[in-house]
C-alpha cells in the first residue's frame, strides 16, 4: 500500500511551509520582552555557525581541506569579503588542497 | 523609501551564490533520492516546492518506507522546527500593522540561507528582498536535484567535494562580520562551534538528527547569552531603524 508519489510530495512542502508561516500566522507586533529580544538576536548567529561546524569538515573528501576552507573562509569574512567572494574562496581552497591530499 | 524593483533585484543578485551552493547540495540530495526511487521529474517538483535541504532528505528516505502521511508530517513538524525560530526574529523586525499578506510572504520564503541574508541586510524585511533571492535560488536548487537524480555519477568526486563547501562559505560570509563589530556575537559563535563539534561525539545527543542537534543548540545557547548578554534595546531596533531616515 504505496502513497501516491505526487500527493506525498505536496504534503511534505504543505508541512515544511507551515513552520515557515507559523510565526507570520501568531505574531501582530514586536515582542516587547527584553530576554526574548535578545535570544531572537543571538538565534541566527548560532544556528548558522552550529550548522557550519563540523558540518564543512565533513563536507568535503579530506577534512583537512574543509578546515582549511573554514579558516580560509573566516579571514575571508573577517576582512570584508562578500558572500558570493567568500563562497568562491571556500571552494577554490578545497579544490586546490584536494590535489595534494 | 525604496523601490520594489530595485530591493527585488538586490535579493536576486544576492540569491544567486545561495543557488550556487544550492545546486551541489542538491545534486547529491538527487544522488539520494534516486536511491529512494524517486524519478527526476518528482525530485524537480519536490525541491521546487519543498526547498529544504535536510527536510527533503528525511522525506525522501522515509517514502521508501512506506510511511504513513500523518508520520511525514509530524517529522516535517520536527525537522523544520527552527523556521519557527526564524520566523519569530523576521517578525520581530516587522512594525505593528503590517498587513498578514507581507507577513505570510516573508516567512514563506525561509530557508536557512535566505533567512541568513534577510536577517542581515539593514531594515525592515520585505517581501521583495525575499522573493529576489528565492526566485534566484530555488530553480537551482530544483535543477540540481533533477540533474543528481538523472546523472547523478557523472560529476567527480573533487568537484563535488568543492562545491559543497559554498554553502558553508555564504554562512560564515553572514556571520563573521556581526560578530567581529560585537564580542557577544563573537562569543555566541565561538561557543556555538565548540558544543556543535562535541554535541556529534557525545553520548544521547550525538543520536538525535542532524536538525534536532541544531534546534536544541540553538534554544540553548541563544538562552544562555540572551540571559547573560542581553541587548540594549537600539542595538535590537538598529537594522530597522537604520533605513528610514
Amino acid at each position: 500500500m504505496s502513497i501516491n508519489v505526487y500527493l506525498y510530495i505536496i504534503v511534505m512542502a504543505f508541512a515544511t511551509w507551515l513552520m515557515r508561516v507559523a510565526a507570520s500566522l501568531i505574531m501582530k507586533k514586536p515582542i516587547k520582552n527584553r530576554f526574548f529580544q535578545s535570544f531572537l538576536y543571538y538565534v541566527p548567529y548560532v544556528t548558522l555557525a552550529v550548522m557550519t561546524f563540523p558540518a564543512i569538515v565533513e563536507a568535503t573528501q579530506s577534512p583537512l581541506a574543509g578546515a582549511a576552507a573554514l579558516i580560509v573562509c573566516i579571514a575571508a569574512a573577517w576582512f570584508g569579503q562578500g558572500l558570493f567572494t567568500v563562497a568562491v574562496l571556500g571552494c577554490v581552497t578545497v579544490l586546490i588542497l584536494e590535489l595534494f591530499l | 523609501m525604496e523601490k520594489g524593483r530595485d530591493v527585488f533585484m538586490q535579493g536576486y543578485r544576492h540569491g544567486i551564490p545561495i543557488g550556487l551552493g544550492y545546486f551541489a547540495v542538491a545534486f547529491s540530495l538527487g544522488i539520494a533520492a534516486r536511491d529512494y526511487g524517486f524519478s527526476a521529474i518528482q525530485g524537480f517538483f519536490a525541491s521546487l516546492i519543498t526547498y529544504a535541504s535536510a527536510g527533503q532528505y528525511m522525506g525522501f528516505a522515509l517514502y521508501a518506507t512506506n510511511t504513513t502521511l500523518a508520520e511525514l508530517v509530524l517529522l516535517m513538524f520536527i525537522i523544520n522546527a527552527r523556521y519557527i525560530l526564524m520566523g519569530f526574529a523576521l517578525n520581530q523586525r516587522m512594525p505593528e500593522g503590517t498587513p498578514l499578506s507581507t507577513r505570510l510572504l516573508v516567512g514563506s520564503c525561509i530557508t536557512d540561507e535566505i533567512f541568513g541574508i534577510t536577517i542581515a541586510r539593514p531594515g525592515i524585511p520585505t517581501p521583495y528582498y525575499t522573493f529576489g533571492a528565492l526566485i534566484a535560488a530555488v530553480p537551482l536548487w530544483a535543477l540540481g536535484t533533477a540533474l543528481g537524480i538523472t546523472m547523478g555519477n557523472v560529476l567527480p568526486a573533487r568537484i563535488v567535494s568543492a562545491l559543497s563547501v559554498a554553502l558553508f562559505g555564504m554562512f560564515i560570509a553572514v556571520i563573521i562580520p556581526p560578530a567581529r563589530k560585537d564580542r557577544a556575537v563573537l562569543g555566541a559563535v565561538a561557543v556555538s562551534f565548540a558544543l556543535s563539534y562535541a554535541s556529534v561525539h557525545l553520548p544521547l545527543v550525538s543520536q538525535l538528527s542532524q536538525g534536532n542537534r541544531t534546534i536544541l543548540l540553538t534554544i540553548i545557547i541563544s538562552a544562555v547569552f540572551a540571559a547573560l548578554f542581553p541587548r540594549k534595546t537600539e542595538d535590537i531596533s538598529e537594522g530597522g531603524a537604520a533605513d528610514e531616515h
